[in-house]
């Protein structure tokens, strides 16, 4: 099928009943959603639960133990790395860097898909990486090398590199994870904001205040099963996280029909 | 000029002033102009009026051994750097893979049944690939693993393997004849090259610089972890193996030809990213410049500081070991 680049794709993210896991090792079965563009979903569970197997399976990374999965309707698997990098892009769970490449340079890997198997990014990448790095707050850091920035920084710098994908949905795994109070807002309004331009947002959390904040359908995975998939203020109660979590949480109300989750100490 | 342009300008110079210095020096020194007016009258095509012994000293001694160290340092510069990016490990040097141990067993054997020259950078080459090979393959089936990591353990086995053949083959081997013969090859020479072995181990080479040269954007995006990689659309496993393969051939066909030079794969690139930072199309054309230029500067060093020549691997060592500490003393925290 034709693909366009340069706009935002209308990217449907349809999971049939998947079975993910590793090799000889499946770690989940019967997840079944979809994802239309512009709508951000927030996949709540614990650790081990399965979160990072199921987004490293519909990345293509790893290959489905079972069922289907779908981007813009064509089967994943019909799909080469390059055309799937061009559909998806990925923030991973923190980054260890290992060469002091520039966060510009960093940014610009996020082309590759873009690219011919030879060349090299030319000026158009570099202007439409600089763009990106702007829009997130983040240009003054171009020329610095992303190991001597700091972790939310970093985390910013792995945001525009999918970005620089120009990607139709976004795949963010525990993306406030490690950061401070303040990077973790901006993190959310971002998703909010990308979300609103109209990308398609998959995102981890362990934090069930920023379901609240940030999605507008939530999944709830634990033992690698979808225990409820629906709007936060539904999917989010006493006895979904009691279960999920195995401790006593209360969902309170706030002010402006918006909702919060205290735990419960013994 | 910016830093990284006035890096290659300085690297250029350096190779041109040590190829020059490497033409004049040595038991019978040859003066500059005496140099210019040969490659004059070579160029034109006009009759020098130097005496014969100067041509001789100038085309057929000293003429190879030049070109082959500026090949042989390029070559295991750029199989270096490649592997260092590739394995997100700056302290991987080309032969990680056991391609050096590989060519030195291939050696040693050939040696070992008295043969000539030509066999044995025949085995050390075969032996070279076949040890990468060897590696790649039980590397690749061991599943389950960080890919990278199941490499790196099996060719340190492997090559632990092979070097205890190459043990035994020294103690079998006569002590009067084949022993030093092996001792000399594994400690690497340029002294015996003739042209023949450069025309052979040359396009080697440069086969294998290909694609490193063409894939060069691509390449950085291996120093990134595996699943960050495929996920902005790189086929790592693919990448991988053609790059192994462009750097053990590259590697494969230097040690044929000079034995075991340590040092140039592992120091060079590490110094070249101080200077101009990891992106490997930048990387590359500087660690070549450096690693000709260095291993030319070492076998300068190794014909003339003594009336025997000293192994140039010694030199490598003597002069990498404290530089490489420096490196890592200055270095910032990162690479």
């Amino acid at each position: 099928m034709a693909v366009r680049y340069g706009t935002a794709q209308l990217v449907t993210l349809q999971v049939q009943d998947l079975a993910f896991g590793f090799p000889g090792h499946t770690v989940g079965r019967e997840v079944s959603f979809s994802l239309t563009a512009g709508e951000a979903m927030c996949v709540l569970g614990p650790n081990g639960g399965g979160k990072t197997t199921l987004f490293r399976t519909i990345l293509g990374l790893l290959e489905p133990h079972g069922g289907s999965i779908a981007l813009d309707g064509v089967p994943l698997g019909s799909l080469s790395r390059s055309e799937v990098a061009r559909r998806i892009g990925y923030v991973p769970q923190g980054h260890s860097a290992y060469f002091a490449f520039t966060v510009l340079e960093f940014v610009l890997m996020g082309r590759t898909a873009h690219l011919g198997v030879f060349s090299v990014p030319g000026r158009k990448d570099r202007e439409l990486a600089a763009r990106v790095l702007e829009s997130l707050g983040i240009g003054h850091l171009s020329h610095q090398p992303v190991t001597q920035i700091s972790g939310g920084e970093r985390q910013l710098a792995l945001v525009a590199r999918a970005l620089a994908q120009e990607p139709g949905l976004l795949v963010l795994d525990e993306p406030t994870a490690s950061l401070d109070f303040g990077n973790q807002v901006r993190v959310l309004e971002k998703i909010l904001a990308l979300a609103a331009s109209g990308i398609a947002i998959l995102f981890a959390t362990h934090a069930p205040d920023h379901a609240f904040l940030a999605s507008q359908r939530v999944l709830l995975l634990a033992e690698g099963r979808a225990l409820e998939i629906g709007a936060p203020a539904q999917v989010i109660r006493p006895d979904s996280l009691q279960r999920l979590y195995g401790v006593s949480v209360e969902v309170l109300p706030l002010a402006g029909g918006r909702y919060t989750c205290v735990p419960a100490l013994r | 000029m910016t830093s990284r342009t006035l890096s290659y300008v300085l690297a250029a110079s350096a190779l041109l002033a040590l190829t020059a210095l490497a033409f004049a020096v040595g038991r019978y020194p040859v003066s500059l102009s005496e140099i210019v007016s040969l490659l004059a009258s070579k160029i034109t095509g006009s009759a020098n009026p130097l005496p014969a012994n100067v041509e001789t000293v100038v085309m057929q001694v000293r003429g190879p051994r030049v070109l082959a160290a500026l090949v042989v340092g390029a070559a295991l510069a750029a199989a270096g750097t490649a592997y260092q990016g590739m394995f997100r490990n700056p302290l991987v040097s080309p032969d990680i893979l056991g391609v050096s141990t590989g060519a030195a067993l291939g050696a040693v054997l050939a040696i070992f049944f008295s043969q000539g020259i030509v066999v044995i950078q025949l085995f050390a080459f075969t032996g070279g690939l076949a040890a990468v090979g060897l590696v790649y393959w039980i590397g690749s089936r061991l599943r389950g693993h960080d890919p990278l990591l199941a490499l790196v353990l099996t060719g340190v086995v492997i090559g632990t393997l092979l070097g205890s053949m190459i043990a035994l083959l020294k103690y079998l081997a006569d002590p009067y004849n084949q022993l030093p013969a092996i001792t000399y090859w594994l400690l690497g020479s340029l002294a015996a090259i003739a042209p023949r072995d450069l025309a052979a181990a040359a396009p080697l080479a440069i086969a294998g610089l290909a694609p490193m040269l063409l894939l060069r954007w691509r390449m950085n995006l291996l120093a990134l972890p595996d699943d960050e990689a495929r996920a902005l659309g790189v086929d790592t496993g693919k990448l991988r193996t053609l790059i192994v393969a462009a750097a053990t051939l590259m590697t494969a066909a230097a040690v044929a030809v000079s034995g075991i030079i340590g040092w140039v794969g592992l120091l060079i690139p590490h110094a070249a990213r101080l200077l101009v930072g990891p992106d490997f199309g930048r990387l590359l054309p500087l660690a070549m410049l450096l690693g000709a230029a260095f291993l030319l500067g070492v076998d300068t060093l190794c014909r003339t500081i003594a009336t025997i020549e000293v192994p140039p691997g010694v030199l490598t060592a003597l002069i990498g070991t404290p530089f490489f500490l420096w490196l890592f003393a200055m270095a910032r925290r990162s690479w």
